[in-house]
């Protein structure tokens, strides 16, 4: 089966990401297919590259960085609600005249349309969030 | 199916969420919002933020029309639970091309049992 993933709580705060994160992996255990992860709302805080949590619990970003990494996930930030909370790729760091970019790798900024068409190809759709 | 279970301010979750719905409408799916528990208050009508300084985008519900959205769910027990009626709504109309241009409500009530039923019957639910 196809499943694709909302993300809607920051990490740490939330245990959305956590729980979502430990779904994802069960997912793909069971050799099922993530069509997509989208952040939305404080989920994009998901996706800094400048986290920097003690070392002796959990890094909940580089956690989902590797996973990605591993399984060539699609892990997408939406642009709006990123731009509000200031997680920025270098291009949109450059357009937008910021001294700096923080999108942390295996992420990519991109519209809700992606979020909707998620939800249309998967045969399964999970929000995490509040 | 959008399912908005929050109120219009004090998080962001009504106001995101009406985005999602806008930018969806553009992809030529059935769209339908429900509107539970604090839901209700985003369409609460005479909403002015001047107050609180936050943008006040309750104008935005009246464009889902033009979107083709046009089924708004409102839960009663929600409004009931709130000491709100239809009455304290927005009054969100639209022309039913499809049935001689009537003027007809976005705002369908529908009560907990039934709605329970209506998500059943749904392909992809959002929860804002």
């Amino acid at each position: 089966m196809k499943f694709a993933l909302m993300i809607n709580q920051g990490p740490y705060t939330h245990q959305a990401s956590d729980t979502a994160y430990h779904f994802t992996c069960a997912v793909l255990k069971a050799g099922h297919e993530v069509f997509r992860i989208f952040f939305y709302h404080d989920g994009v805080n998901n996706a800094t590259r400048m986290a920097t949590p003690p070392q002796d619990d959990r890094h909940v970003i580089d956690r989902w960085s590797e996973l990605a990494s591993q399984h060539k996930l699609d892990l997408v930030v939406c642009v709006a609600a990123a731009q509000r909370r200031g997680i920025l790729d270098e291009d949109e760091a450059r357009r937008h005249g910021k001294d700096g970019d923080n999108l942390a790798p295996g992420f990519r900024i991109s519209g809700l349309g992606q979020l909707i068409e998620a939800g249309i190809e998967a045969d399964r759709f999970l929000v995490f969030g509040n | 199916m959008y399912v908005n279970r929050s109120a219009p301010h004090g998080t962001i979750y009504a106001h995101e969420g009406l985005e999602v719905v806008l930018v969806g409408a553009a992809f030529d799916q059935e769209v339908s919002m429900a509107f539970v528990g604090d839901g209700v208050f985003q369409l609460k009508q005479a909403q002015d933020t001047s107050g609180i300084g936050t943008k006040n985008f309750a104008g935005a519900y009246r464009a889902l029309a033009d979107y083709d959205v046009t089924r708004l769910y409102v839960e009663t027990e929600s409004l009931e639970e709130r000491g709100l009626t239809v009455d304290d709504l927005m009054p969100l109309t639209y022309d039913d091309e499809g049935d001689d241009d009537q003027e007809k409500s976005l705002i369908t009530l529908i009560d907990r049992a039934s709605l329970g039923q209506l998500f059943e019957a749904q392909d992809v639910i959002l929860n804002f």
